[in-house]
């Protein structure tokens, strides 16, 4: 029995070397995502270019100015006349306008930002604005900030990139190379012989689940070095997190191969089913709590979107496991369902 | 170019394409789910921060400070408590995003002329919201405050401003990610399917059928494509409609540029799609390398998060990077009414992109080994 | 081959390398118009290799030769325009119909779609194929899967038709009659080159070779390689030829 196990592990191991690049794309993948989200991607507002109106010069304006130029936010892109402003703005050379006028005496701004962008429009406007009135030396509030002092968006990203590779891999990988096999009529080989279904679904799944494993210890020794990720004993709640949700995604693959017939099939129903809603539904990127009711159900039924949260929790927070606890077993739920069906329709194609 | 074989290698494509039992579905999906769904959910604003407050001062000026922030757009105040430990189980549990403590003898304090400073700690764990939450409500105190000495007579003089926003007046982060979002269904009705046809055929071993004919490179590659950019045209023309029906979005600039830049960005993927293809011999090999493609595209081509955010050794690699030039395009035409000649950079680079993906694609395809 | 006989195919010290290894070892060998020529050899002894560098699918390595006249290395897709070809593996489209599949490849060929629709007609009622015609390749059996290759192979009536083992998992009757529209296409004039390891089949052919690890080790017609092997049939004579292989499975 172990025998028959061991060589259909071998096989599979083989098959997996074998397609050299498709293994190196599956192990470098993860690291370049987390390279580009820890020191690429980012939310904040930096680097706005800012032009300025003067209508008449004078200490204040002048003092104005400076202030801009000094700020690390901004770059300056010097002094425009009130006809040039539309130009700059449509053609994307500056993202926002400060016009300074004297009235009476008294300084006044108005500022006119490229709202294209919301976001960074309003984040823009309130800058420019303290900056300009000087406000923020009055301001009596000292803020700072928990569990994520340099306020790195990295840090929210290192989750949900977790929750994306993991379904891609099991998920996807499994799917497609089960079916190929039926496709290449290999898998009728197999059940035809004297080995039991068990034994060859374990034997497709072990290798990807060891693959997987690879990945999260890549990923968190990058997390933990590179991206600076803090580091304690809560490590231990992330890494029995996972696996469950490593299993959680290797049923879901077994489950995409039962129903798909063909190999561009299963690859459009993983990829429709889960990839697309684990990118926009799972509060990877976008914040669970902005959407419309209706998704925020839709997005409970996905996965990832437990796991993220439960990640974000125990890696960033490092809280005790009784704080995902609803989490944790809603991937448990999930992965004993998914794995019961998968199990049934696999028998009932035999 | 033989033009007979063209429409015969043409009439099959689309006979296939027809009887294939996902594709025509997808190309009628795609662009409704896209658009109809992405835009409500790719949203960066940060709403409802949730804060708790800590107030040890329980004055007529605190409970001011907590209902000011509480009748903000952007704040809720999700509790009140009198210690910190209670505000912070709050912020463990992810009930609040921020905890505001105000100090004892605050109102005091104030009125005797000293300085006395409001504690605000914001949750980091979303970078964005962390801040953002931090600077509303840090607005939100100053303003109260300010009022509020004002009524006392000892007058800020606050500057008068005020704010116009350009091109988008209403703020509505939609009308940003819409035009982008052709993106998106460009990349993969005329980059992955293609791939995706292309590999099948070597798969199934038509392909080798194929290139024992006298078909020609050309019109074997173009018979291919063809099908497709008609699709992606068809599926810019449904998002433009949607973008107008249902969200009221109407491009400022002109319907031809839209349609220039769609054509020029579909040469590009297409390139790619034919690359891709000719150097993989599996189904699986041509997705991952096509995914690894479309991941850094998407982040990269400032779809979800702004360039302008981005490190200057970043930015400096999205030149490389096709769909942020199409993007920016899609962005200017539909929110500022830009013109070619002001998107003409742009353009060039796309242009320049099609040129050198069609050529990698024509000579990376051989019908020997 | 007879002396008198036009050569359409020549070839002279074919060789294809993959990396250390020699799939196809100089072999040269002439094949005279209207011969049924078949080219025999256990399964990986290069017989597939070869017929892919005669109809211009792979380059040589080294060596050259012209096959209908044009030259192997430098005018493929001349060669491509006097050819047909049927490979090992069924490829066909099978979400076309059956004459979708033909009208597809003849039109490729540059027959005119009038001369089609006759031809098509007639192979239709030769093969009794006329209520097949708008079915879905996939939908029908692999035997006449078989024969529709073969006719998308030859309908455009090229110089030469290459066939890579046509007769591949079919059933013996199946097999005859497939054999019986070879001799038509030859009849027709079309020269055959059959790749098969079925040596039976070998009997049929005018002239035969055995290939070997890539190299040629018998070329002659069937009745007097028996007669020089001093063998009963062509199994036996295949089995001495091939007794020494290293490659076969």
């Amino acid at each position: 029995m172990s025998t028959i196990f061991q060589s259909l592990i071998k096989k599979e191991v083989l098959h997996l070397v074998r397609d050299f690049r498709t293994v190196t794309v599956v192990l470098v993948m993860p690291v370049v995502l987390l390279l580009l989200f820890g020191f690429a991607i980012s939310t904040e507002v930096n680097n706005v270019n800012v032009a300025v109106v003067v209508e008449r010069h004078t200490d204040e304006t002048r003092q104005a100015i400076d202030r801009l130029r000094a700020n690390p936010y901004f770059t300056f892109c010097g002094i425009a006349t009130h006809s040039e402003v539309e130009e700059l703005l449509r053609k994307g050379k500056v993202d926002a306008a400060v016009v300074l006028r004297t009235e009476n005496g008294k300084l006044t701004h108005q500022i006119i930002v490229d709202a294209s962008n919301t976001t960074m429009a309003q984040t823009s406007t309130a800058y420019i604005e303290s900056v300009i009135s000087n406000s923020s030396a009055g301001v009596p509030v000292v803020a700072n900030t928990l569990y994520n002092p340099q306020l790195k968006s990295a840090y929210h990203f290192v989750p949900g990139i977790m929750g994306m590779i993991f379904i891609l891999i099991c998920a996807m990988m499994t799917s497609v190379s089960i079916v190929s096999e039926k496709e290449t009529g290999t898998m009728n080989l197999l059940l035809v012989s004297p080995v039991r279904p068990r034994t060859i679904i374990l034997g497709k799944l072990v290798p990807y689940f060891l693959l997987s494993c690879i990945i999260l210890t890549l990923v968190l020794a990058l997390s933990y070095t590179v991206l600076g990720l803090p580091f304690s004993a809560s490590v231990v709640n992330v890494v029995w997190v996972t696996i469950l949700y490593i299993v959680l995604a290797l049923s879901l693959g077994l489950l995409i191969s039962t129903i798909a017939s063909t190999q561009v099939a299963a690859l459009l129903v993983s990829g429709v089913m889960f990839m697309i809603p684990v990118v926009l539904l799972s509060g990877m990127i976008f914040p669970v709590e902005n959407m419309p009711l209706p998704l925020q159900w839709l997005s409970c039924i996905i996965p990832a979107r437990w796991y993220i949260s439960a990640m974000r929790v125990l890696m960033i927070q490092q809280l005790p496991v009784g704080y995902v606890l609803t989490e944790v077993s809603v991937l448990l739920g999930m992965t004993l369902a998914v794995l019961a069906l998968a199990i049934k329709k696999f028998n009932a194609k035999k | 170019m033989n033009v007979t074989t063209l429409k015969i290698l043409l009439r099959k494509e689309v006979l296939l394409i027809r009887r294939n039992p996902i594709i025509p579905r997808l190309i009628v999906a795609m662009p409704i789910l896209v658009m109809l769904i992405i835009p409500l959910v790719a949203t960066l604003d940060v709403k409802n921060v949730g804060v708790a407050v800590v107030d040890n001062d329980r004055t007529m000026l605190s409970r001011r400070i907590i209902t000011d922030m509480d009748a903000s757009e952007y704040l809720s105040v999700a509790g009140c408590f009198f210690s910190y430990d209670e505000a912070f189980r709050l912020v463990e549990r992810g009930e609040a995003d921020a905890i505001v403590t105000i100090p004892k003898d605050y109102l005091n304090d104030l009125a005797n002329g000293e300085k006395p400073d409001i504690d605000l700690k914001a949750n980091g764990v979303n970078a964005t919201k962390g801040t953002l939450g931090a600077q509303y409500a840090t607005m939100s105190i100053a303003g109260t405050l300010s009022r509020w000495q004002a009524e006392q007579g000892i007058s800020l003089a606050l500057p008068q401003a005020s704010t116009v926003n350009l091109y988008n007046p209403t703020l509505n982060f939609r009308n940003y990610m819409i035009p982008a979002l052709m993106v998106v269904l460009l990349i993969i009705i005329c980059g992955f399917l293609p791939a995706l046809n292309l590999v099948s055929e070597k798969e199934s071993g038509t392909i080798e059928a194929m290139n024992v004919t006298p078909v020609g490179r050309l019109e074997f590659v173009l018979s291919k494509l063809i099908p497709y950019w008609v699709a992606g045209i068809l599926v810019v023309t449904v998002g433009i409609l949607i973008g107008w029906l249902v969200y009221g979005l109407v491009p400022e600039g002109s319907i031809a540029s839209i349609y220039l830049a769609a054509i020029l960005f579909s040469l590009v993927m297409s390139g790619l799609g034919v690359f891709i293809s000719n150097k993989s011999a599996t189904i699986l090999q041509s997705i991952f390398m096509m995914f690894a493609f479309i991941v850094v595209f998407q982040l990269m081509g400032g779809l979800f998060t702004p360039i302008a955010s981005m490190p200057q050794w970043a930015q400096y690699i999205t030149y490389a990077i096709p769909p942020r030039y199409f993007i920016e395009i899609m962005r200017a035409v539909y929110l500022k009414g830009a013109t070619m000649a002001d998107l003409w950079p742009q353009y060039a680079a796309l242009t320049g992109f099609a040129l050198l993906f069609c050529l990698v694609a024509s000579l990376t395809y051989k019908k020997r080994t | 081959m007879m002396d008198n006989m036009e050569t359409v195919i020549s070839v002279n010290g074919l060789t294809k390398q993959f990396g250390s290894f020699t799939a196809v070892d100089h072999i040269t060998l002439q094949v005279g118009r209207g011969e049924i020529f078949g080219f025999l050899g256990a399964n990986g002894a290069g017989k597939t290799t070869a017929m892919r560098m005669l109809c211009g699918l792979s380059y040589p390595t080294a060596g050259g030769g012209t096959v209908a006249g044009f030259d192997i290395v430098s005018q493929a897709e001349e060669i491509k325009r006097h050819i047909g070809y049927m490979s090992q593996r069924f490829s066909l489209y099978e979400n076309l119909t059956v004459w979708e599949n033909l009208n597809l490849f003849a039109t490729i060929y540059g027959m005119a779609s009038k001369d089609i629709k006759s031809k098509a007609e007639e192979v239709f009622k030769t093969l009794g194929m006329e209520n097949m015609r708008n079915t879905l390749v996939k939908e029908i059996p692999l035997g006449w899967k078989q024969k529709l290759a073969f006719t998308a192979a030859t309908l455009h009536s090229p110089d030469i038709v290459f066939l890579d083992e046509p007769t591949g998992g079919v059933d013996p009757a199946t097999r005859r009659k497939f054999w019986e529209m070879i001799y038509r296409a030859s009849s027709q004039g079309m020269t055959i080159f059959v790749t098969t390891h079925y040596l039976d089949e070998a009997e049929y052919c005018s002239r035969i070779s055995i290939m070997v690890d890539g190299r040629i080790k018998a070329l002659d017609s069937p009745a007097r390689l028996k007669e020089q092997y001093c063998a009963a049939t062509m199994d036996e004579v295949f089995r001495i030829v091939a007794k020494d292989a290293k490659r076969s499975d």
